[in-house]
């Protein structure tokens, strides 16, 4: 039987086109992106420790935040509430996310081979792969699901007619698709301290 | 509902190119700082490109698919991925990674800047009345 929950009502839609991407905040990812390829290509410890584990913990932060605290709230909200929060926080998500995603995968290989956490005899190497696949089963879900689902919310949304139904089941596979990520990053917490306290 | 089964897998499909994109990137950094071995890797990228392709085939088999939208929402994020893919390969430039390594890793962030593009704009344009 099909469930009807508040993320099935059509939402209203807002007076004004939603940007899906915020403009004002692409120097702002510039200037990370930037600071991201000095880290590299400088090879120095302190950019890459600080792109890695700002990125990362601002990365595990919202996932769970997102996935635990913000997705029930969004699906117990009023279409109209959820239609005009989502309208404000999701081109947020837009840029944010690749962003802090980019800034944690590019210098964290790099600090493991610094490090040298990845060699065999490594007591670190196992966890690290462990890692690797919690960080990449995310990826999957996160790009192939949650951020296609984002887009297509905001695309439609900016429609003279949006679409309720499609609105509404795009919202729910971001909300449970966001639950799954932030659960699982409670494993790259217990990871990466097990990794730090070897 | 009804569209839902209309409408070709190719989603599915090339989400299952991700995964074995990302597959292969674990398998490769997983073996840093030593050189890989290639041959799974190599199936890998070889199984993704060829799922990105079925998943190409499968919409321009859709009458009515709205081109339009799937190459603006497509360009824009195919260059947000080209970005984040670059800085990847940039990484693995700068810790040495060169010859057939360097091939394999260069083709599956190839693979990785389209088959997202195309999920987001698949998604968005399937939609689209």
């Amino acid at each position: 039987m099909q469930q009807t929950s508040t993320i099935d009502v059509p939402p209203a839609r807002p007076d004004r086109k939603i940007p899906i991407v915020p403009l004002a905040g692409l120097p702002v990812v510039a200037v990370l992106i930037g600071f991201v390829i000095y880290a590299i290509a400088s090879n120095k410890f302190w950019p890459l420790m600080f792109c890695h584990v700002a990125g990362g913990a601002l990365w595990t932060s919202i996932d769970l935040f997102v996935g635990l605290a913000i997705g029930p709230i969004i699906g117990g909200m009023s279409p109209a509430a959820r239609a005009e929060f989502s309208a404000k926080f999701m081109p947020k998500m837009v840029i944010i996310m690749p962003t802090v995603v980019t800034m944690t995968l590019a210098t964290g290989l790099q600090i493991a081979l610094r490090l040298g956490t990845l060699t065999v005899n490594s007591d670190a190497r196992s966890w690290l792969i462990a890692s690797m696949i919690v960080v990449g089963v995310m990826a999957v879900i996160a790009l192939g699901v949650l951020e296609p689902a984002n887009i297509t919310v905001l695309w439609e949304m900016n429609k003279p007619n949006p679409n309720p139904e499609i609105i509404g089941r795009m919202m729910k596979r971001f909300v449970y698709t966001a639950g799954i990520t932030g659960i699982m990053q409670v494993a790259t917490l217990v990871i990466m301290t097990r990794v730090a306290t070897l | 509902m009804s569209d839902e089964r209309k409408f070709p897998r190719a989603v599915e499909t090339v989400t299952a190119s991700l995964a074995a994109v990302v597959v292969g990137g674990v398998w490769l950094g997983s073996h840093a700082p030593r050189r890989p071995p290639l041959a799974l890797p190599t199936v890998l990228l070889v199984v993704a490109a060829a799922l990105l392709l079925a998943g190409v085939v499968m919409i321009t088999r859709v009458s009515g698919f709205s081109w339009d939208t799937f190459v603006r929402v497509g360009r824009w994020a195919l260059v947000a991925y080209i970005v984040a893919a670059g800085m990847i390969e940039f990484a693995f430039v700068r810790n040495h990674t060169r010859g057939a390594p360097l091939v394999v890793v260069t083709g599956m962030l190839v693979v990785f800047a389209l088959d997202v593009p195309f999920l987001i704009a698949t998604t968005v344009a399937r939609y689209e009345d």
